[in-house]
Protein backbone atom coordinates (compact mmCIF):
# COMPACT_ATOMS: atom_id res chain seq x y z
CA UNK A 1 0.00 0.00 0.00
CA UNK A 2 1.09 3.49 -1.11
CA UNK A 3 3.17 5.03 2.07
CA UNK A 4 0.29 6.67 3.89
CA UNK A 5 2.36 6.56 7.14
CA UNK A 6 6.00 6.99 5.44
CA UNK A 7 7.11 10.54 5.19
CA UNK A 8 5.80 13.83 4.20
CA UNK A 9 2.27 13.91 2.80
CA UNK A 10 2.12 14.95 -1.22
CA UNK A 11 -0.03 17.86 -0.44
CA UNK A 12 -1.10 19.46 2.64
CA UNK A 13 -4.21 22.13 3.68
CA UNK A 14 -3.13 23.60 7.39
CA UNK A 15 -5.49 25.68 9.17
CA UNK A 16 -8.13 26.56 6.71
CA UNK A 17 -10.93 29.17 7.17
CA UNK A 18 -13.44 30.30 4.70
CA UNK A 19 -16.41 32.57 5.38
CA UNK A 20 -19.23 33.05 2.74
CA UNK A 21 -21.29 36.19 4.03
CA UNK A 22 -21.85 35.53 7.66
CA UNK A 23 -21.97 31.81 7.59
CA UNK A 24 -18.04 30.49 8.78
CA UNK A 25 -18.15 27.67 6.05
CA UNK A 26 -14.36 26.21 7.57
CA UNK A 27 -13.28 26.78 11.26
CA UNK A 28 -9.49 25.99 10.91
CA UNK A 29 -9.33 22.56 8.88
CA UNK A 30 -6.15 20.81 8.98
CA UNK A 31 -5.92 18.32 5.89
CA UNK A 32 -3.73 16.11 3.84
CA UNK A 33 -3.16 13.13 1.17
CA UNK A 34 0.14 10.77 0.72
CA UNK A 35 0.14 9.38 -3.03
CA UNK A 36 -1.32 6.23 -3.37
CA UNK A 37 -3.80 7.07 -0.33
CA UNK A 38 -7.46 6.67 -0.92
CA UNK A 39 -8.74 9.32 1.61
CA UNK A 40 -12.38 9.42 2.58
CA UNK A 41 -13.74 12.87 3.22
CA UNK A 42 -17.61 12.46 5.28
CA UNK A 43 -19.68 14.79 7.18
CA UNK A 44 -23.64 15.78 6.79
CA UNK A 45 -24.94 18.39 4.47
CA UNK A 46 -23.38 21.64 4.76
CA UNK A 47 -20.35 20.71 6.91
CA UNK A 48 -17.93 22.56 4.56
CA UNK A 49 -16.99 19.10 1.99
CA UNK A 50 -17.64 20.89 -0.97
CA UNK A 51 -15.93 23.72 -0.04
CA UNK A 52 -12.57 22.49 1.34
CA UNK A 53 -11.86 20.70 -1.61
CA UNK A 54 -13.07 23.50 -4.16
CA UNK A 55 -10.43 25.33 -2.20
CA UNK A 56 -7.44 22.71 -2.89
CA UNK A 57 -8.43 22.59 -6.63
CA UNK A 58 -8.56 26.11 -6.90
CA UNK A 59 -12.51 27.25 -7.32
CA UNK A 60 -11.74 30.13 -4.62
CA UNK A 61 -8.89 31.04 -2.17
CA UNK A 62 -9.21 30.01 1.06
CA UNK A 63 -9.75 33.59 3.79
CA UNK A 64 -6.60 32.04 5.90
CA UNK A 65 -4.33 29.17 6.06
CA UNK A 66 -1.70 27.69 3.53
CA UNK A 67 -1.74 24.73 0.87
CA UNK A 68 1.77 23.13 1.25
CA UNK A 69 2.26 20.49 -2.27
CA UNK A 70 5.32 18.72 -1.72
CA UNK A 71 6.48 20.49 0.82
CA UNK A 72 6.24 24.10 -1.07
CA UNK A 73 4.05 26.29 0.01
CA UNK A 74 1.61 26.99 -3.15
CA UNK A 75 -1.24 29.80 -3.97
CA UNK A 76 -3.83 28.64 -6.51
CA UNK A 77 -5.55 31.71 -8.29
CA UNK A 78 -7.79 28.93 -10.49
CA UNK A 79 -8.52 25.60 -11.19
CA UNK A 80 -5.55 25.87 -13.60
CA UNK A 81 -2.89 26.58 -11.21
CA UNK A 82 -4.36 23.35 -8.93
CA UNK A 83 -4.28 21.59 -12.30
CA UNK A 84 -0.62 22.59 -12.96
CA UNK A 85 0.18 21.17 -9.50
CA UNK A 86 -1.23 18.26 -10.81
CA UNK A 87 -4.77 18.13 -8.83
CA UNK A 88 -7.61 16.97 -11.03
CA UNK A 89 -11.07 17.68 -9.59
CA UNK A 90 -14.58 15.36 -10.60
CA UNK A 91 -17.28 17.96 -9.11
CA UNK A 92 -19.88 17.22 -7.30
CA UNK A 93 -22.45 19.18 -9.89
CA UNK A 94 -21.58 17.11 -13.30
CA UNK A 95 -18.83 19.82 -14.94
CA UNK A 96 -19.60 18.43 -18.31
CA UNK A 97 -21.03 20.70 -20.96
CA UNK A 98 -23.88 18.80 -22.38
CA UNK A 99 -23.97 20.20 -25.75
CA UNK A 100 -20.59 18.66 -26.77
CA UNK A 101 -19.34 14.80 -27.75
CA UNK A 102 -17.37 13.19 -25.68
CA UNK A 103 -13.82 14.39 -27.07
CA UNK A 104 -14.88 17.68 -26.79
CA UNK A 105 -15.75 17.22 -23.18
CA UNK A 106 -12.35 15.19 -22.28
CA UNK A 107 -9.99 17.65 -23.63
CA UNK A 108 -11.91 20.53 -22.81
CA UNK A 109 -9.61 23.62 -21.93
CA UNK A 110 -6.46 21.89 -23.63
CA UNK A 111 -7.59 20.92 -27.05
CA UNK A 112 -4.78 19.72 -29.33
CA UNK A 113 -4.39 21.83 -32.46
CA UNK A 114 -3.76 21.34 -36.17
CA UNK A 115 -1.83 24.98 -36.04
CA UNK A 116 -1.97 27.69 -33.70
CA UNK A 117 -0.59 25.75 -30.85
CA UNK A 118 -2.21 27.44 -27.55
CA UNK A 119 -4.25 30.30 -28.98
CA UNK A 120 -7.81 30.99 -29.23
CA UNK A 121 -7.88 30.65 -32.93
CA UNK A 122 -5.83 27.64 -33.31
CA UNK A 123 -7.43 24.81 -35.69
CA UNK A 124 -8.48 22.19 -33.78
CA UNK A 125 -7.21 18.71 -34.48
CA UNK A 126 -10.57 16.64 -33.76
CA UNK A 127 -9.15 13.78 -35.67
CA UNK A 128 -6.52 13.20 -32.50
CA UNK A 129 -9.03 13.88 -30.30
CA UNK A 130 -11.79 11.28 -30.95
CA UNK A 131 -8.53 8.54 -31.24
CA UNK A 132 -7.14 9.27 -27.77
CA UNK A 133 -10.47 9.98 -26.38
CA UNK A 134 -11.32 6.16 -27.44
CA UNK A 135 -7.49 4.92 -26.35
CA UNK A 136 -8.33 6.81 -22.87
CA UNK A 137 -11.36 5.03 -22.59
CA UNK A 138 -10.26 1.42 -23.27
CA UNK A 139 -7.38 2.04 -20.91
CA UNK A 140 -9.69 2.67 -18.10
CA UNK A 141 -12.20 -0.18 -19.57
CA UNK A 142 -14.99 1.71 -19.91
CA UNK A 143 -17.62 1.57 -22.29
CA UNK A 144 -19.51 4.48 -23.83
CA UNK A 145 -20.50 3.32 -27.14
CA UNK A 146 -20.84 6.00 -29.39
CA UNK A 147 -18.19 8.65 -29.15
CA UNK A 148 -19.99 10.75 -31.20
CA UNK A 149 -23.05 11.30 -28.63
CA UNK A 150 -23.58 14.22 -27.01
CA UNK A 151 -22.63 14.28 -23.17
CA UNK A 152 -26.32 15.28 -22.43
CA UNK A 153 -27.57 11.92 -24.29
CA UNK A 154 -25.15 9.81 -22.01
CA UNK A 155 -26.34 8.04 -18.91
CA UNK A 156 -25.29 9.42 -15.42
CA UNK A 157 -22.71 6.40 -15.11
CA UNK A 158 -21.60 7.30 -18.73
CA UNK A 159 -21.40 10.81 -18.06
CA UNK A 160 -19.36 10.18 -14.28
CA UNK A 161 -17.11 7.95 -16.10
CA UNK A 162 -16.28 10.67 -18.51
CA UNK A 163 -15.85 13.31 -16.20
CA UNK A 164 -13.41 11.16 -14.67
CA UNK A 165 -11.84 10.35 -18.05
CA UNK A 166 -11.03 14.10 -18.55
CA UNK A 167 -9.65 14.53 -14.78
CA UNK A 168 -7.04 11.63 -15.40
CA UNK A 169 -6.00 12.20 -19.17
CA UNK A 170 -3.70 14.73 -17.50
CA UNK A 171 -2.10 11.92 -15.04
CA UNK A 172 -3.07 13.69 -12.15
CA UNK A 173 -1.02 13.09 -8.63
CA UNK A 174 -4.16 13.62 -6.96
CA UNK A 175 -7.69 13.42 -8.34
CA UNK A 176 -10.55 14.72 -5.82
CA UNK A 177 -13.85 13.25 -6.42
CA UNK A 178 -16.76 14.82 -5.05
CA UNK A 179 -19.55 13.08 -4.53
CA UNK A 180 -18.93 11.27 -7.77
CA UNK A 181 -21.69 8.34 -7.31
CA UNK A 182 -24.38 10.05 -5.97
CA UNK A 183 -26.35 9.82 -9.87
CA UNK A 184 -25.39 6.46 -10.32
CA UNK A 185 -26.71 2.63 -9.88
CA UNK A 186 -25.47 -0.09 -8.41
CA UNK A 187 -23.42 -1.37 -11.10
CA UNK A 188 -21.91 2.27 -11.94
CA UNK A 189 -20.87 2.54 -8.39
CA UNK A 190 -19.16 -0.44 -8.60
CA UNK A 191 -17.53 0.56 -11.41
CA UNK A 192 -16.20 4.26 -10.12
CA UNK A 193 -15.35 2.16 -6.92
CA UNK A 194 -13.41 -0.16 -8.87
CA UNK A 195 -11.53 2.65 -10.78
CA UNK A 196 -10.52 4.31 -7.62
CA UNK A 197 -8.46 1.31 -6.05
CA UNK A 198 -6.52 0.75 -9.70
CA UNK A 199 -5.52 4.62 -9.11
CA UNK A 200 -4.29 3.85 -6.19
CA UNK A 201 -2.20 0.91 -7.95
CA UNK A 202 -0.59 3.86 -9.94
CA UNK A 203 0.02 5.78 -6.72
CA UNK A 204 -2.32 8.67 -7.65
CA UNK A 205 -3.53 10.06 -4.22
CA UNK A 206 -7.28 10.01 -3.86
CA UNK A 207 -9.74 12.60 -2.30
CA UNK A 208 -13.39 10.50 -2.13
CA UNK A 209 -16.29 12.31 -1.31
CA UNK A 210 -20.09 10.34 -0.70
CA UNK A 211 -23.04 9.89 1.80
CA UNK A 212 -23.03 6.18 1.30
CA UNK A 213 -20.39 5.41 3.93
CA UNK A 214 -20.18 1.98 3.07
CA UNK A 215 -18.80 3.45 -0.39
CA UNK A 216 -16.58 5.22 1.03
CA UNK A 217 -15.44 2.21 3.89
CA UNK A 218 -14.91 -0.27 0.82
CA UNK A 219 -12.48 2.16 -0.69
CA UNK A 220 -10.69 4.37 1.99
CA UNK A 221 -7.37 4.02 3.47
CA UNK A 222 -8.14 7.07 6.25
CA UNK A 223 -11.45 8.73 7.15
CA UNK A 224 -11.47 12.51 7.78
CA UNK A 225 -14.90 13.63 9.23
CA UNK A 226 -16.32 17.52 9.54
CA UNK A 227 -18.65 18.97 11.46
CA UNK A 228 -20.27 22.31 10.70
CA UNK A 229 -16.67 23.61 9.28
CA UNK A 230 -14.54 21.64 11.62
CA UNK A 231 -12.58 18.55 11.51
CA UNK A 232 -13.94 16.17 14.02
CA UNK A 233 -11.89 12.97 13.39
CA UNK A 234 -8.96 11.77 10.97
CA UNK A 235 -8.36 7.41 11.42
CA UNK A 236 -7.57 5.11 9.19
CA UNK A 237 -10.51 3.60 8.11
CA UNK A 238 -9.55 0.19 9.64
CA UNK A 239 -9.63 1.89 13.09
CA UNK A 240 -13.28 3.18 12.54
CA UNK A 241 -16.77 1.84 12.17
CA UNK A 242 -19.96 3.31 10.39
CA UNK A 243 -21.32 3.36 13.53
CA UNK A 244 -18.45 5.64 15.19
CA UNK A 245 -18.65 7.55 12.05
CA UNK A 246 -21.64 8.26 12.15
CA UNK A 247 -21.66 9.65 15.84
CA UNK A 248 -19.25 11.69 15.31
CA UNK A 249 -21.02 13.25 12.00
CA UNK A 250 -23.79 14.28 13.72
CA UNK A 251 -22.39 14.68 17.22
CA UNK A 252 -24.04 15.10 20.39
CA UNK A 253 -25.59 12.38 22.42
CA UNK B 1 -27.13 3.34 -37.41
CA UNK B 2 -30.49 3.89 -36.04
CA UNK B 3 -32.34 6.19 -38.60
CA UNK B 4 -33.48 8.43 -35.30
CA UNK B 5 -30.51 8.94 -34.12
CA UNK B 6 -29.07 9.35 -37.71
CA UNK B 7 -31.57 12.16 -38.21
CA UNK B 8 -31.06 13.44 -34.26
CA UNK B 9 -27.49 13.59 -35.58
CA UNK B 10 -28.27 15.81 -39.21
CA UNK B 11 -30.23 18.50 -36.90
CA UNK B 12 -27.95 18.34 -33.98
CA UNK B 13 -27.83 22.22 -34.88
CA UNK B 14 -31.20 22.38 -36.28
CA UNK B 15 -30.95 23.77 -39.75
CA UNK B 16 -33.81 21.31 -40.79
CA UNK B 17 -36.21 23.64 -39.51
CA UNK B 18 -34.74 26.98 -40.87
CA UNK B 19 -34.31 25.05 -44.59
CA UNK B 20 -37.61 23.78 -44.50
CA UNK B 21 -39.40 26.72 -44.07
CA UNK B 22 -37.59 28.56 -46.61
CA UNK B 23 -38.46 26.05 -49.07
CA UNK B 24 -42.00 25.98 -47.91
CA UNK B 25 -42.01 29.72 -47.90
CA UNK B 26 -40.50 30.23 -51.61
CA UNK B 27 -42.84 27.75 -52.96
CA UNK B 28 -45.59 29.45 -51.28
CA UNK B 29 -44.44 33.00 -53.14
CA UNK B 30 -43.36 31.77 -55.79
CA UNK B 31 -47.24 30.04 -56.40
CA UNK B 32 -48.72 33.50 -54.96
CA UNK B 33 -46.97 36.32 -57.17
CA UNK B 34 -45.25 35.80 -60.85
CA UNK B 35 -42.84 38.40 -60.07
CA UNK B 36 -40.99 36.58 -57.18
CA UNK B 37 -38.92 34.01 -59.09
CA UNK B 38 -38.02 37.17 -61.07
CA UNK B 39 -34.08 37.91 -61.39
CA UNK B 40 -35.06 41.39 -60.59
CA UNK B 41 -36.74 40.20 -57.24
CA UNK B 42 -34.17 37.73 -56.62
CA UNK B 43 -30.93 40.47 -56.61
CA UNK B 44 -33.30 42.41 -54.10
CA UNK B 45 -33.94 39.98 -51.86
CA UNK B 46 -30.17 39.12 -51.78
CA UNK B 47 -29.05 42.54 -51.20
CA UNK B 48 -32.10 42.84 -48.61
CA UNK B 49 -31.10 39.87 -46.53
CA UNK B 50 -27.62 40.77 -46.57
CA UNK B 51 -27.62 43.51 -43.96
CA UNK B 52 -30.05 41.98 -41.93
CA UNK B 53 -27.99 38.86 -42.16
CA UNK B 54 -24.62 40.12 -41.29
CA UNK B 55 -25.95 41.56 -38.11
CA UNK B 56 -27.48 38.21 -37.47
CA UNK B 57 -24.16 36.39 -37.32
CA UNK B 58 -23.01 38.73 -34.75
CA UNK B 59 -25.86 37.98 -32.75
CA UNK B 60 -26.25 34.39 -33.19
CA UNK B 61 -22.68 34.62 -31.65
CA UNK B 62 -23.72 36.07 -28.63
CA UNK B 63 -26.19 34.56 -27.79
CA UNK B 64 -24.60 30.84 -28.31
CA UNK B 65 -22.57 32.19 -25.50
CA UNK B 66 -25.82 32.73 -23.93
CA UNK B 67 -26.04 36.13 -23.95
CA UNK B 68 -27.78 38.76 -26.00
CA UNK B 69 -26.77 42.12 -28.15
CA UNK B 70 -29.61 44.46 -27.77
CA UNK B 71 -27.08 47.18 -29.84
CA UNK B 72 -26.38 45.93 -33.13
CA UNK B 73 -28.84 48.12 -34.28
CA UNK B 74 -27.52 50.77 -32.51
CA UNK B 75 -24.08 50.74 -33.37
CA UNK B 76 -25.08 49.91 -36.97
CA UNK B 77 -26.27 53.62 -37.04
CA UNK B 78 -22.95 54.95 -34.98
CA UNK B 79 -20.60 53.35 -37.57
CA UNK B 80 -22.40 53.87 -40.69
CA UNK B 81 -22.68 57.53 -39.65
CA UNK B 82 -19.29 57.95 -38.66
CA UNK B 83 -18.32 56.55 -41.59
CA UNK B 84 -20.62 59.02 -43.86
CA UNK B 85 -19.47 62.25 -41.61
CA UNK B 86 -15.50 61.11 -42.40
CA UNK B 87 -16.17 61.45 -46.00
CA UNK B 88 -18.63 63.66 -46.54
CA UNK B 89 -17.21 66.58 -43.61
CA UNK B 90 -13.75 65.45 -43.03
CA UNK B 91 -12.73 64.37 -46.30
CA UNK B 92 -10.65 61.76 -44.86
CA UNK B 93 -10.06 58.76 -48.04
CA UNK B 94 -12.92 55.96 -48.49
CA UNK B 95 -10.65 53.46 -46.49
CA UNK B 96 -10.06 54.95 -43.78
CA UNK B 97 -13.33 56.46 -43.34
CA UNK B 98 -14.52 52.56 -43.54
CA UNK B 99 -11.79 51.90 -41.03
CA UNK B 100 -13.15 54.32 -38.62
CA UNK B 101 -16.78 53.24 -39.37
CA UNK B 102 -15.40 49.37 -38.22
CA UNK B 103 -13.43 50.67 -35.61
CA UNK B 104 -16.49 52.37 -33.91
CA UNK B 105 -18.26 49.28 -33.78
CA UNK B 106 -15.02 47.02 -32.62
CA UNK B 107 -14.92 49.91 -29.58
CA UNK B 108 -18.68 49.10 -28.95
CA UNK B 109 -17.99 45.94 -28.77
CA UNK B 110 -15.27 45.68 -26.66
CA UNK B 111 -17.35 47.62 -24.37
CA UNK B 112 -20.19 45.68 -24.31
CA UNK B 113 -17.63 42.84 -23.74
CA UNK B 114 -15.73 44.49 -20.53
CA UNK B 115 -19.35 45.33 -19.29
CA UNK B 116 -20.54 42.17 -19.88
CA UNK B 117 -17.37 39.73 -18.72
CA UNK B 118 -15.58 41.86 -16.38
CA UNK B 119 -18.19 43.79 -14.19
CA UNK B 120 -20.91 41.70 -14.48
CA UNK B 121 -23.69 43.62 -15.73
CA UNK B 122 -26.13 40.96 -17.41
CA UNK B 123 -25.79 41.35 -21.55
CA UNK B 124 -29.43 42.81 -21.70
CA UNK B 125 -29.26 45.42 -19.16
CA UNK B 126 -25.46 46.52 -20.89
CA UNK B 127 -26.38 45.99 -24.22
CA UNK B 128 -29.27 48.49 -23.98
CA UNK B 129 -27.42 51.08 -21.97
CA UNK B 130 -25.26 50.59 -25.18
CA UNK B 131 -27.95 50.59 -27.78
CA UNK B 132 -29.17 54.04 -25.69
CA UNK B 133 -25.46 56.10 -25.73
CA UNK B 134 -24.56 54.83 -29.44
CA UNK B 135 -28.36 56.42 -31.11
CA UNK B 136 -27.46 59.25 -28.63
CA UNK B 137 -23.99 59.59 -30.44
CA UNK B 138 -25.45 58.89 -33.98
CA UNK B 139 -28.12 62.13 -33.44
CA UNK B 140 -25.01 64.02 -31.21
CA UNK B 141 -22.44 63.40 -34.04
CA UNK B 142 -25.18 63.77 -37.01
CA UNK B 143 -27.48 67.22 -35.51
CA UNK B 144 -29.85 64.57 -36.38
CA UNK B 145 -29.72 65.16 -39.99
CA UNK B 146 -28.65 62.30 -42.55
CA UNK B 147 -25.53 62.82 -44.52
CA UNK B 148 -25.94 61.98 -48.01
CA UNK B 149 -24.25 61.93 -51.51
CA UNK B 150 -20.95 60.08 -51.41
CA UNK B 151 -18.57 59.57 -54.30
CA UNK B 152 -19.11 56.83 -56.72
CA UNK B 153 -16.22 54.43 -55.99
CA UNK B 154 -18.01 54.28 -52.49
CA UNK B 155 -21.76 53.43 -53.70
CA UNK B 156 -20.12 50.86 -55.47
CA UNK B 157 -19.71 48.33 -52.38
CA UNK B 158 -23.34 48.06 -53.51
CA UNK B 159 -23.03 46.93 -56.45
CA UNK B 160 -22.69 43.45 -58.82
CA UNK B 161 -19.97 41.57 -58.91
CA UNK B 162 -21.52 39.77 -62.46
CA UNK B 163 -24.61 38.59 -61.60
CA UNK B 164 -24.75 38.65 -57.67
CA UNK B 165 -24.70 41.97 -55.42
CA UNK B 166 -21.29 42.70 -53.68
CA UNK B 167 -23.35 42.99 -50.33
CA UNK B 168 -24.39 39.53 -50.43
CA UNK B 169 -21.10 38.40 -51.71
CA UNK B 170 -19.18 40.03 -48.39
CA UNK B 171 -22.11 38.78 -46.16
CA UNK B 172 -21.73 35.19 -47.47
CA UNK B 173 -18.05 35.14 -46.95
CA UNK B 174 -18.62 36.67 -43.28
CA UNK B 175 -21.11 33.76 -42.85
CA UNK B 176 -18.08 31.06 -44.50
CA UNK B 177 -15.69 32.67 -42.08
CA UNK B 178 -17.95 32.83 -39.28
CA UNK B 179 -18.66 29.07 -39.58
CA UNK B 180 -15.60 27.79 -39.62
CA UNK B 181 -14.31 29.55 -37.10
CA UNK B 182 -17.02 28.57 -34.89
CA UNK B 183 -16.72 24.92 -35.72
CA UNK B 184 -13.24 24.10 -36.36
CA UNK B 185 -11.21 26.86 -33.91
CA UNK B 186 -10.83 26.47 -29.96
CA UNK B 187 -12.63 29.81 -29.95
CA UNK B 188 -15.72 28.46 -31.52
CA UNK B 189 -15.57 25.56 -29.25
CA UNK B 190 -15.52 27.80 -26.63
CA UNK B 191 -18.65 29.65 -27.45
CA UNK B 192 -20.22 26.21 -27.46
CA UNK B 193 -19.01 25.35 -24.02
CA UNK B 194 -19.59 28.48 -22.44
CA UNK B 195 -23.05 28.83 -23.83
CA UNK B 196 -23.90 25.00 -22.48
CA UNK B 197 -22.31 25.16 -19.25
CA UNK B 198 -20.14 28.68 -18.59
CA UNK B 199 -18.84 27.29 -14.72
CA UNK B 200 -18.30 24.24 -15.91
CA UNK B 201 -16.37 25.39 -18.82
CA UNK B 202 -14.57 28.24 -16.06
CA UNK B 203 -13.71 25.16 -13.98
CA UNK B 204 -11.54 23.47 -16.83
CA UNK B 205 -9.43 26.49 -16.99
CA UNK B 206 -10.78 28.14 -19.87
CA UNK B 207 -10.91 32.37 -19.90
CA UNK B 208 -14.00 32.53 -20.42
CA UNK B 209 -13.95 36.47 -19.93
CA UNK B 210 -11.91 36.32 -23.17
CA UNK B 211 -14.52 34.16 -25.14
CA UNK B 212 -17.57 36.91 -23.99
CA UNK B 213 -15.53 39.54 -24.95
CA UNK B 214 -13.94 38.64 -28.45
CA UNK B 215 -17.85 37.56 -29.14
CA UNK B 216 -19.14 41.11 -28.23
CA UNK B 217 -16.50 42.45 -30.36
CA UNK B 218 -17.88 40.19 -33.55
CA UNK B 219 -21.03 41.48 -32.73
CA UNK B 220 -19.71 44.92 -33.03
CA UNK B 221 -18.04 44.42 -35.67
CA UNK B 222 -20.47 42.83 -37.84
CA UNK B 223 -23.10 46.20 -37.06
CA UNK B 224 -20.16 48.39 -38.16
CA UNK B 225 -20.01 46.01 -41.44
CA UNK B 226 -23.57 46.45 -41.86
CA UNK B 227 -23.32 50.36 -41.38
CA UNK B 228 -21.07 50.84 -43.79
CA UNK B 229 -22.84 48.62 -46.47
CA UNK B 230 -26.46 50.59 -45.71
CA UNK B 231 -24.59 53.58 -46.44
CA UNK B 232 -23.43 52.38 -49.51
CA UNK B 233 -27.03 51.07 -50.40
CA UNK B 234 -28.94 53.84 -49.70
CA UNK B 235 -25.93 56.68 -50.16
CA UNK B 236 -27.27 58.38 -47.13
CA UNK B 237 -26.48 57.82 -43.36
CA UNK B 238 -29.22 58.22 -41.47
CA UNK B 239 -29.22 58.81 -37.85
CA UNK B 240 -32.24 56.29 -37.53
CA UNK B 241 -30.91 53.71 -39.30
CA UNK B 242 -31.11 50.20 -38.10
CA UNK B 243 -34.04 51.31 -35.63
CA UNK B 244 -35.59 47.61 -34.47
CA UNK B 245 -32.82 45.68 -36.54
CA UNK B 246 -31.35 44.15 -33.59
CA UNK B 247 -35.19 42.37 -33.38
CA UNK B 248 -34.50 41.50 -36.72
CA UNK B 249 -31.26 40.00 -36.29
CA UNK B 250 -32.35 38.09 -33.10
CA UNK B 251 -35.71 36.93 -35.21
CA UNK B 252 -33.26 35.16 -37.32
CA UNK B 253 -31.18 33.67 -35.25
CA UNK B 254 -33.35 32.06 -33.22
CA UNK B 255 -35.33 31.00 -36.38
CA UNK B 256 -32.69 29.38 -37.63
CA UNK B 257 -32.40 27.19 -34.54
CA UNK B 258 -30.07 29.36 -32.25
CA UNK B 259 -31.31 28.80 -28.77
CA UNK B 260 -31.87 31.30 -26.54
CA UNK B 261 -30.71 29.39 -23.89
CA UNK B 262 -27.10 29.19 -25.22
CA UNK B 263 -25.10 26.49 -26.76
CA UNK B 264 -27.09 25.18 -29.70
CA UNK B 265 -27.97 26.26 -33.27
CA UNK B 266 -25.30 27.20 -36.26
CA UNK B 267 -24.45 30.21 -38.42
CA UNK B 268 -25.76 28.02 -41.52
CA UNK B 269 -29.04 28.27 -39.72
CA UNK B 270 -28.85 31.74 -39.00
CA UNK B 271 -28.68 32.26 -42.57
CA UNK B 272 -31.83 30.49 -43.89
CA UNK B 273 -33.48 32.25 -40.88
CA UNK B 274 -32.59 36.15 -41.96
CA UNK B 275 -33.20 34.58 -45.45
CA UNK B 276 -37.26 33.52 -44.22
CA UNK B 277 -37.31 36.94 -42.11
CA UNK B 278 -36.56 38.66 -45.97
CA UNK B 279 -38.10 36.58 -48.41
CA UNK B 280 -41.36 36.73 -46.05
CA UNK B 281 -41.32 41.15 -45.78
CA UNK B 282 -40.57 40.29 -50.00
CA UNK B 283 -43.42 38.32 -50.42
CA UNK B 284 -45.47 40.59 -48.34
CA UNK B 285 -44.44 43.42 -50.56
CA UNK B 286 -45.37 42.23 -54.13
CA UNK B 287 -48.37 40.79 -52.08
CA UNK B 288 -49.20 44.34 -51.53
CA UNK B 289 -49.48 43.89 -47.84
CA UNK B 290 -48.98 46.93 -45.65
CA UNK B 291 -46.70 47.74 -43.24
CA UNK B 292 -47.96 47.60 -40.21
CA UNK B 293 -49.62 44.23 -41.04
CA UNK B 294 -46.52 43.03 -41.97
CA UNK B 295 -45.12 43.49 -38.21
CA UNK B 296 -48.04 40.99 -37.07
CA UNK B 297 -47.61 38.32 -39.99
CA UNK B 298 -43.55 39.09 -39.13
CA UNK B 299 -44.19 38.28 -34.90
CA UNK B 300 -46.59 35.52 -35.87
CA UNK B 301 -44.34 33.95 -37.51
CA UNK B 302 -41.68 34.10 -34.89
CA UNK B 303 -43.84 32.68 -32.36
CA UNK B 304 -44.46 29.79 -34.16
CA UNK B 305 -40.84 29.18 -34.88
CA UNK B 306 -40.21 29.36 -30.95
CA UNK B 307 -43.21 27.04 -30.33
CA UNK B 308 -41.99 24.42 -32.68
CA UNK B 309 -38.49 24.67 -32.01
CA UNK B 310 -38.65 24.09 -28.43
CA UNK B 311 -40.88 21.13 -28.81
CA UNK B 312 -38.22 20.09 -30.38
CA UNK B 313 -35.68 20.26 -28.47
CA UNK B 314 -38.51 18.03 -25.87
CA UNK B 315 -38.64 15.16 -28.80
CA UNK B 316 -35.29 15.35 -28.63
CA UNK B 317 -34.35 14.61 -24.78
N1 LIG C 1 -20.72 29.71 -2.89
C1 LIG C 1 -21.28 29.77 -1.67
N2 LIG C 1 -21.88 30.90 -1.24
C2 LIG C 1 -22.45 30.98 -0.02
N3 LIG C 1 -22.46 29.98 0.86
C3 LIG C 1 -21.89 28.81 0.51
C4 LIG C 1 -21.27 28.65 -0.77
N4 LIG C 1 -20.79 27.38 -0.85
C5 LIG C 1 -21.09 26.80 0.33
N5 LIG C 1 -21.74 27.64 1.15
C6 LIG C 1 -22.17 27.34 2.52
O1 LIG C 1 -21.06 26.80 3.20
C7 LIG C 1 -21.45 25.70 4.00
C8 LIG C 1 -20.70 24.46 3.58
O2 LIG C 1 -21.19 24.03 2.30
P1 LIG C 1 -20.55 22.83 1.48
O3 LIG C 1 -19.09 22.95 1.50
O4 LIG C 1 -21.22 22.80 0.16
O5 LIG C 1 -21.01 21.55 2.33
P2 LIG C 1 -21.03 20.01 1.96
O6 LIG C 1 -20.37 19.83 0.64
O7 LIG C 1 -20.31 19.35 3.08
O8 LIG C 1 -22.48 19.59 1.92
C9 LIG C 1 -22.96 25.59 3.86
O9 LIG C 1 -23.55 26.30 4.94
C10 LIG C 1 -23.24 26.28 2.56
O10 LIG C 1 -24.53 26.82 2.56
MG1 LIG D 1 -21.12 19.07 -1.23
Amino acid sequence: MGGENGGRPWVEMRGIHKWFGGVHALKGVDFHVHRGEVVGLIGDNGAGKSTLIKILSGVFPPDKGEIVVEGRKVRFRSPKDAKEHGIETVYQELALVDNLDVPANIFLGREPALVGGQSLMALLNKGRMLREARALLERLKVNIGDLNALAGELSGGQRQTVAIARALYREPKLLIMDEPTAALAVQETRKVLDLVRKLKERDIGVVFISHTLQEVFAVADRIVILRKGEKVGDLPADELTIDEAVKLMVGGE
Amino acid sequence: MDPKIWLRRINRNRVLFPLGALALLVIVAASLSPHFLTPMNIKNVLSQVSIIAILAAGEACVILTGGIDLSVGAVLAISGSVTAVLMKWAGVAIPLAVLGGLGVGVLAGALNGLMVAWVRIPSFIATLAMMAVARGGTLVLTNGRPVSGFLKSFRAIAGYAGPLPLLFLITFGVYVLWQLALSHTRFGRYVYAVGGNETGTRFVGVNVRRVKLLVFILAGLCAAIGGVMLDARLNAAYPTAGEGYELDAIAAAVLGGVSLSGGVGSLVGTFFGALVMTVLGNILNLLKVGAFYQYIAKGLILAVAAISLSRGIKFAK
